[in-house]
């Protein structure tokens, strides 16, 4: 077993490439957004890589078979699986991004935490003990369980690989950023050494490393949010009205100093409270909703963690677990985002001589760390951020490996013949070729705002991935060609209607007034995908239709029973 | 994933098996639907009627949108709860008795 060396061999790499990277910076110092090199910021961020390469290591010893890759055997407890679930779903986004949102506008943030948490409940009740019962590596597994393997697979393949990609370009410009601004390291090898950093983890590692990066992650990410939060409240005596009081004052007085009138600063200091700009018209409102809601029920990284767990029982329990993490955290932002208000909006120090941020809007949180707990504080909170995309990007790196390994090459071209050795080494070839890939692609979007990819990947996934396995699992005259077309309708809609929407037709290509007004396509692809496989499955008359409709039978008594389902591992 | 697999219709045929089948199904769409109202009872707020929820509760700052937007997230952790605890007290031990009765 060459693993464990491997793991060594790649620390080295890194350490190679950190070096220079760091030489660079200093020379790059008097750049605008560049920061000076945070020493803090990199020993933290160091413990965090050696650790976690630790685990690589000790993960690779046990990463024997494609099951052990793919879903770490299946002998995750449902405890762990929660954590690494909240771990896999808490982005940096999630953490600078709604924190920095609120910092801007206050309430408006509190929105997109909601519909981020709600699609949990509605993975639990309908899909997460199926899943579990019905598949072994990928959602594809269940999605193609009756169907004829080879176009379903193929589909499910694509969208997997469409929304990793996109997820991957808006984590990978992300993280290039981010560490740009608190490392003081040039963009591009920035964006190298996450990439070679997530191939260790994934390639050496499978699921199992992931599973840790991923617990690990979670439990520094909510540790560093409860420290914050408590930090926040605790300068308040613990009165959230007392927080918000002061913050409106803060808004108030931000806009007073900027010319505004007396009537209008104090306007502009209660409009924190309530809903504001975000939600500029009520179909886009609805859309987005949809898209964050059953998006998270279609994201292929996120669906392949349950198959990690032993039984639907640990499946179901791990959604609560991780229901329970996400929700506390959502709620801890909120205070963080507030308490950035009052702390860092009042405060020279973090602010540019126009009154913005300086450093950029998503570094709201990132100061008021360096407000509550000093140089030493900040750099923990960088490393945490940092950590937190190495964890999203590795899961959805092992989700697109998968998808090519086990859909495309073990089902596809060998028809499942291919044994598990074989179909392993796929998987680890294309794990490199996915990390090239989005260090190329992450390196071509710098200059890109890609916000919108975040909520193209939400889309496709709500318009694809979400009715196909949902109309698979649930309705018996379903056929290979209702999911196929229907699926590829919702897709292809999303896609297109986000190119002529505003994010693409006039932000990015420049044109003017975009054909397609609203913020997201979802509403509607995702009904567009349920009425093609409806209506496609209905009307077909083929062979295929009738074997479709009689394995009807055998599905629903494994998805109800478990009886049959692939269990854990045992080694 | 297409290996055929027997399904014993002795306990397919039980009527209780059917009958479990349809409360845990039932009681699942139950909560969907709940999840769902929740959910677009805030977002059609939002939409259409933000005032509401910019409205102050008491005599300070804290408006009637901040118990509410962190009740859609805590109405979420519970109806998540409600579910486990159903399925782990009577739907699991229930399929398991009726798995030994029959043999499967």
């Amino acid at each position: 077993m060459k693993g464990p060396f491997a793991a060594t061999r790649c620390a080295l790499i890194l350490a190679l490439v950190a070096v220079p990277a760091m030489a660079l910076a200093d020379a790059l110092t008097g750049e605008t957004q560049q920061q000076a090199t945070n020493w803090p910021a990199i020993t933290m961020f160091a413990l965090f890589v050696g650790a976690t390469l630790w685990i690589t290591r000790w993960a690779a010893k046990r990463v024997r078979s494609a099951s052990d890759f793919y879903t770490a055997g299946g002998g995750i407890s449902g405890f762990q699986n929660g954590l690494a679930i909240a771990g896999d779903y808490m982005s940096a986004a999630s953490f600078l991004g709604i924190s920095a949102q609120i910092f801007a506008s206050g309430y408006d943030g509190l929105i997109y935490s909601t519909g981020f948490l709600v699609g949990w409940p509605i993975i639990l009740f309908l899909l997460a003990e199926r899943l579990r019962n019905l598949g072994r590596y990928t959602f594809a597994d269940v999605a193609s369980f009756r169907f004829a393997q080879t176009p379903v697979r193929l589909f499910a393949a694509f969208s997997t690989l469409a929304v990793v990609v996109f997820y991957l370009i808006a984590q990978m410009v992300g993280a290039g950023q981010l560490i740009k601004l608190l490392f003081g390291l040039e963009y591009a090898w920035a964006v190298a050494i996450v990439g070679v950093l997530m191939t260790c983890y994934v390639l050496f590692g499978g699921m199992i490393a992931t599973t840790w990066v991923q617990i690990v992650k979670a439990v520094l990410l909510l540790g560093c949010a409860t420290f914050m939060a408590i930090a926040v409240l605790a300068s308040f005596g613990f009165s959230p009205e007392a927080m918000f009081a002061r913050a409106v004052e803060v808004k108030a007085s931000v806009a007073a100093a900027g010319g505004a009138s007396a009537a209008d600063a104090s306007a502009a200091g209660s409009a924190i409270m309530g809903p504001g700009g975000f939600i500029k018209d009520p179909i886009s409102a609805i859309s987005f909703g949809l898209a964050l809601m059953l998006g998270t029920a279609g994201l292929p990284h996120i669906l392949m963690r349950f198959f990690t767990v032993p039984d639907a029982k640990a499946a179901r329990n791990s959604v609560l677990w991780a229901t329970g993490w996400i929700g506390y955290f959502y709620v801890l932002t909120f205070v963080i985002g507030f308490g950035a208000i009052t702390l860092v909006a009042s405060n020279p120090a973090f602010l540019e001589a126009d009154g913005s941020l300086r450093g950029g809007g998503n570094m709201a949180a990132i100061h008021l760390a360096t407000a509550l707990g000093g140089d030493l504080f900040l750099g923990f909170v960088s490393a945490v951020a940092f950590a937190t995309i190495l964890a999203v990007v590795a899961g959805l790196t092992l989700s697109g490996a998968s998808a090519v390994a086990h859909d495309i090459y073990a089902s596809v071209i060998r028809k499942g013949e291919g044994d598990s050795d074989s179909e392993l080494k796929v998987s680890r070839r294309t794990v490199p070729v996915l990390a090239a890939l989005a260090i190329a692609l992450g390196i071509a979007f710098e200059t890109q705002n890609v916000a919108y990819m975040v909520s193209l990947a939400f889309a496709i996934a709500a318009s694809g991935n979400f009715p196909v396995l949902l109309m698979s699992v649930l309705w018996k005259g379903c056929t290979t060609r209702g999911i196929v077309v229907g699926g590829t309708l919702g897709i292809g809609t999303a896609l297109v209607l986000t190119v002529l929407s505003p994010a693409i037709w006039q932000d990015v290509i420049g044109n003017e007034a975009a054909p397609f007004p609203y913020s997201s396509p979802t509403i509607i692809s995702m009904p567009l995908a349920f009425i093609g496989i409806w209506l496609f499955s209905i009307m077909d008359r083929s062979g295929r239709a009738v074997m479709d409709r009689d394995g009807c039978e055998a599905q629903r008594f494994r998805a109800e029973t478990g009886i049959g389902a692939a269990g854990a591992a045992t080694h | 994933m297409t290996e055929s697999q027997v399904v014993p219709t002795a306990m397919t045929g039980d009527p209780r098996y059917e009958a479990l089948v349809r409360a845990r199904a039932r009681f699942a769409w139950l909560l969907t639907f709940a999840i769902c109202a929740i959910y677009y009872g805030y977002v059609l707020l939002i939409a259409f009627r933000p005032d509401i929820l910019a409205r102050p509760i008491g005599d300070g700052v804290t408006t009637l949108g901040i118990p509410v937007g962190i009740g859609v997230i805590l109405s979420g952790i519970a109806l998540t709860a409600l579910y486990v605890w159903r399925a782990n007290r009577h739907y699991d031990p229930a399929m398991q008795a009726l798995r030994e009765e029959h043999g499967a």
